[in-house]
């Protein structure tokens, strides 16, 4: 008999753990990260993240790039609304440049941010009820997102990497199919809301499998620079809209949902909300459209039209210009945020002058929060760390970079 | 609003730290402080601390590498989300030395920024309890941001500096 147990007077086993690997490409991470886990059971003891899978140097790419060549890069950050990391890139590109937008551009701007909002929400909260279990109000939802990205097809001809709008504003009017589309969305989608709603918000297994699932205080989510939903689902009611208003959104009666307990529910509740909130964003947007151009004044950022392109020498020589950058830029740093999908999404420029940037550095929103999840899920299910993490939103794109 | 928070942030820094303070202006209608990286963490901490500008959230953290190649440079841009306060602080170190003190007894969540800094540009945090590469592979021995290491291919001379206007 060894002395420690004739301490304890009985014989304590000692635990073992199992490590389970869950990613890089598990069904269930919705993306490619991958988190080690040690196991007791079925419980994690404690979990260790790698990220870094589909790491495109965006950073160091955008040192080499033009501002106009930029926005495509935006796009594939938070892949699910790229038109807002579009728009956040020009507006970056317009403060640094001291360009104002024409109101109606602005609104228009609006108008599609807010839907791209939604398709956003969209994916994250039917992944979370496909999660506990329901899947067709996943398949029946997506249907309204293929019509928000039917919009935005109208508009600029892409639906899912939109590279949408320009520095300055739009390069050309929406055409009357593109308004028929947002009629049809603002009327039909109520409706598909509110049955996924009663499908899923007062649903026993749903609420079962959500209410006090990783939850995460407000203090601690705010020493983790949490944003956006998440953070809001935690009580605190900051959204970079409101704090910090871009493109006119000053202009607009809205409200912010905040949570209680920061738990699955909550963020999941929140999204819900949100969109409601976006719908009448849309709605006031349409209602208050001020007539007028849509874009500003830049040459430097427009081509010219085609016609002269084709006949005209200086329009073929600025044409070129504009499509080689060659567009002077003043020397400055700018911080620009604009209130993504998954929360604040800045946009840190520094211009030396040159063409290109010289630094430009991405705040993603899910990189800096993404770093609470082991601490989350500690002591909790494996099948709730699934459900917490799609909670949290985490767009494999925007994470990497 | 800006001018009143630069002047007001400008007076406790300058009256807690003097000298450490290099450099106070306004940028783009954006309070911006350069620290002497011996002082970062106590105005950090003060920022932070302080009743009045209680600067309690780290939006973001980043870090860049000045024009002579020299220095690396680490960026704060810290919030009040009370009072609406943004400001960005700012502190360079020697390419030969680039520690920097960690703040992530400050913020958690400075966690994964200063590693990604770590990552791209080498900045060496102190007492950071995990600095270990987080996008990049961690057999790479380089740190790519730098500009010593550039994008493209040295013998293109299409997508030359000069091509850049530089």
């Amino acid at each position: 008999m060894s002395k420690k147990e004739t301490n304890t007077n009985s014989t304590v086993e000692e635990k073992e753990y199992s490590i389970l690997n869950l990613g890089p490409t598990h069904p269930a991470t919705h993306g490619i990260f991958q988190n080690v886990l040690k196991m007791d059971g079925e419980t994690i003891i404690e979990a260790t993240p790698t990220v870094g899978y589909i790491h495109r140097a965006f950073e160091k790419l955008a040192e080499r790039r033009p501002y106009a060549q930029i926005t495509p890069i935006t796009d594939r950050l938070n892949y699910c609304s790229s038109p807002i990391n579009n728009m956040g890139w020009h507006m970056t590109v317009e403060k640094l440049l001291k360009i104002e937008l024409p109101k109606r551009a602005e609104y228009l701007r609006v108008i599609i941010m807010e839907l791209s909002r939604i398709a956003d929400h969209i994916i994250c909260n039917t992944v979370i009820a496909v999660d506990t279990g329901a899947a067709t109000g996943y398949f029946y939802m997506f249907q309204w997102r293929e019509k928000v990205y039917d919009i935005f097809e109208n508009i600029c001809g892409a639906r899912l990497t939109t590279n949408i709008c320009r520095i300055g504003g739009f390069e050309k009017e929406w055409t009357k199919k593109v308004w028929d589309l947002i009629d049809e969305f603002l009327q039909g989608f109520p409706s598909a809301l509110k049955e996924f709603t009663a499908l899923v918000e007062r649903n026993k297994i749903f609420m079962d499998r959500t209410v006090n699932v990783g939850p995460i205080s407000a203090e601690m989510a705010l020493s983790y620079s949490f944003t956006g939903p998440n953070l809001r689902a935690a009580g605190v009611d900051y959204d970079v809209r409101v704090a910090n208003p871009y493109s006119s959104y000053q202009d607009f009666e809205f409200i912010i949902p905040v949570g209680q307990s920061g738990d699955t529910y909550d963020r999941f509740m929140v999204r819900q909300q949100e969109m409601w909130e976006s719908l009448s964003i849309i709605k006031q947007a349409i209602k208050k459209l001020p007539e007028g151009p849509c874009r500003a004044d830049v040459p430097d950022f427009f081509l010219p039209p085609k016609d002269q392109v084709y006949n005209n020498m200086e329009a073929l020589i600025y044409h070129f210009k504009i499509v080689m950058g060659e567009t002077d830029i003043p020397k400055g740093e700018v911080y620009h945020a604009v209130e993504g999908g998954n929360g604040e999404l800045g946009f840190y420029l520094i211009s030396d002058g040159g063409r290109t940037p010289y630094r430009l550095h991405f705040r993603r929103p899910c990189f800096i929060y993404y770093q609470a999840y082991p601490e989350m899920i500690k002591g909790i299910m494996l099948s709730d760390a699934i459900i917490t993490m799609s909670s949290m939103n985490v767009i494999a794109g925007e994470l990497d970079a | 609003m800006s001018q009143d928070l630069l002047n007001k942030v400008s007076e406790k820094l300058n009256t807690q730290f003097g000298a450490d303070v290099l450099l106070a202006e306004l940028l783009y209608d954006f309070p911006m402080f350069t620290i002497h990286h011996h002082k970062i963490h106590d105005v950090l901490s003060f920022l932070k601390n302080d009743e009045e500008l209680n600067f309690h959230f780290l939006t973001d953290l980043t870090a860049m590498q000045t024009e002579d190649e020299k220095h690396l440079g680490v960026i704060y841009h810290l919030h009040n989300m009370m009072k609406n306060y943004r400001v960005r602080v700012k502190t360079f170190v020697d390419m030969s030395h680039p520690d920097v003190p960690t703040a992530t007894d400050l913020w958690p969540g400075a966690n994964w920024m200063e590693r990604e800094s770590y990552d791209f540009f080498g900045v060496k945090f102190k007492g950071h309890p995990n600095l270990k590469r987080i996008l990049n592979v961690e057999e790479m021995d380089i740190f790519p941001l730098r500009k010593e290491y550039p994008l493209e291919d040295q013998s293109r001379d299409d997508k030359s500096d000069k091509m850049f206007g530089r």
